[in-house]
């Protein structure tokens, strides 16, 4: 009987502090109806696809391969990105280029995005920072897997 | 011939309210429960791109409904399978009879009770369709040949029934103090004054008998914090094998009881459509002022009295379902037999000492 009594004591705490919250965030939601501005919301949410959240400067988002001043790709086709993908996603391939200090560029270079984790691997190993993932879009999703399958010009571009 | 049109006008309008106050419940639910996590809730139903706070949500969730496909298993006990939904809702539809809305309406030299029907018994007919509405449960559980829905229409039965006891119980109490079966006369009761400013309501004169009344009526209504013949987690209830407007059916049973619960809890504890120390005439205050209204102003007040307080009880069960847990099965029925249906043998015992004391 007693300990019931103080469940009973609980359940009246426990519906004080939902009503707390009812009535904070009623009176906002009511100052908010009649275009009264405050510093505080009434609710935390983020209506997507109207509002967007700020992204973090360090987010990693879609990748893109970085030029030199003259069009071409920073890549040397070294692999190493290749090599330290976890997801096995990455393929190319490596071409020879006339200018003697390059000597490498990629003919092909293929990011299978439904298959990266988004790690930022590929970002650490490049070591002609041509690599990076710093678009801001996250918004690529598709209909088919094929569309996922992006190549050296669409991920210049 | 005009006394038949009266009552259809009467029953059409009952109806409507409940229905209609019902199918809002839905959109308070959700409404109300995003408020109180911080959410905003849904909003995005609209009709040319007009949303309105998300309220042709309730009627985008019955267009879908409607349209979704009425799976019958082939194992299942087809007629009563079919039938179960439909008891379920009638039984507690039918309810909407007997509440009192509001009191005697003249309109050219005729008067009309605002209630549907006036019975001498209508406690025990609120109480009698209520507990039928168990039928509804066992029939779906039972029909559906479904272990899982089995347990849970057992446990639905279970829980109602023993519910049901303490329910009764903590209404004697009330009985003994206005005395009458009639819910529009224990309304008329509530609008006496005690002491000459205190509006004699259920809630002052039986505040335990309340306070039991709520807990069963809760229970009653297999919300959440007893929501056991459900289980979402461990049996997911009595309902598994409907789908469609069926579906649609039982869950809008349980926001009809929502409301019949707060209509009861209003007529029975909170004087009904009484405003206090509104008379037939206007407001008498017990300082001495008076305030006289005509009557058409009067029946307005009252009725606006009853749906602002059925409202706010409807709120409150709303904010009781989102604040608690569920109870385990073991603790409802130690909290039906142990708890509540001692305290209302004490309470009843203590009201009528208390009554043959005073005289």
């Amino acid at each position: 009987m007693i300990k019931a009594l103080g469940y009973f004591i609980a359940i009246i705490k426990g519906s004080l502090i939902t009503t707390r919250h009812f009535m904070v965030n009623m009176w906002f939601h009511t100052l908010k109806l009649f275009r009264i501005k405050t510093k505080r919301k009434g609710a935390v949410t983020i209506q997507y696809p109207e509002e967007k959240r700020k992204i973090a400067s360090r987010h990693r988002s879609l990748h893109r391969l970085l030029k030199r001043e003259d069009g071409k790709p920073r890549c040397v086709a070294c692999m190493l990105c290749v090599t330290v993908c976890p997801s096995e996603c990455i393929f190319v391939e490596a071409a020879e280029d006339p200018d003697p200090e390059v000597q490498k560029v990629p003919s092909i270079f293929i990011i299978d995005l439904s298959r990266c984790c988004f790690c930022g691997f590929c970002v650490e190993a490049c070591p002609e920072d041509a690599i990076r993932m710093d678009t801001g879009q996250i918004e690529f999703a598709e209909y088919s897997r094929d569309k996922l399958i992006y190549d050296l010009e669409k991920l210049m571009g | 011939m005009s006394e038949w049109i009266i009552i259809l006008i009467k029953i059409i309008c009952a109806l409507v309210w409940f229905l209609v106050i019902a199918l809002y419940l839905t959109w308070v639910e959700r409404k109300e429960s995003a408020v109180i996590q911080d959410r905003i809730g849904a909003n995005r139903a609209n009709i040319w791109k007009f949303r309105a706070i998300g309220l042709f949500q309730p009627f985008a969730d019955a267009i879908k409904m409607i349209f979704k496909e009425d799976f019958t298993p082939k194992f299942s006990r087809k007629f009563l399978h079919n039938l179960a939904p439909f008891i379920s809702f009638f039984f507690v539809a039918v309810t909407i009879s007997a509440i009192p809305f509001g009191d005697v309406l003249r309109i050219g030299g005729r008067e009309i009770k605002l209630q549907v029907v006036d019975f001498n018994v209508s406690l025990l007919f609120v109480m009698a369709m209520l507990s039928l509405g168990i039928f509804g449960i066992i029939l779906a559980g039972w029909s559906s040949n479904n272990r899982y829905t089995l347990l849970g229409g057992m446990r639905g039965a279970a829980q109602l029934i023993s519910y049901e006891v303490a329910l009764g119980l903590s209404l004697i109490g009330l009985i003994l103090v206005y005395p009458s079966l009639k819910l529009s006369a224990i309304v008329h009761y509530q609008g006496e004054m005690l002491w000459g400013w205190l509006p004699k309501w259920g809630v002052f004169l039986q505040p335990l008998g309340l306070l039991i009344f709520f807990f069963a009526a809760l229970a009653e209504t297999k919300r959440v914090p007893f929501d056991l013949p459900e289980g979402e987690n461990e049996i997911v209830g009595f309902f598994t094998e409907y789908s469609g407007l069926k579906w649609g059916l039982f869950m809008f049973t349980d926001f009809m009881e929502v409301l019949i619960v707060a209509c009861l809890l209003t007529t029975l504890f909170f004087g009904g459509w009484q405003v206090p120390w509104l008379y037939a005439d206007g407001f008498h205050f017990p300082w001495g002022g008076e305030w006289l209204l005509p009557h058409g102003i009067v029946v307005a007040f009252q009725v606006l009295a009853f749906n602002l307080k059925v409202f706010f009880f409807c709120w409150l069960q709303i904010l009781i379902r989102w604040t608690y847990p569920r109870f385990r099965y073991d603790q409802v029925m130690d909290l039906g037999w142990k708890l509540l249906v001692p305290l209302s043998l004490v309470n009843i015992a203590g009201t009528a000492i208390l009554l043959s004391l005073i005289g």
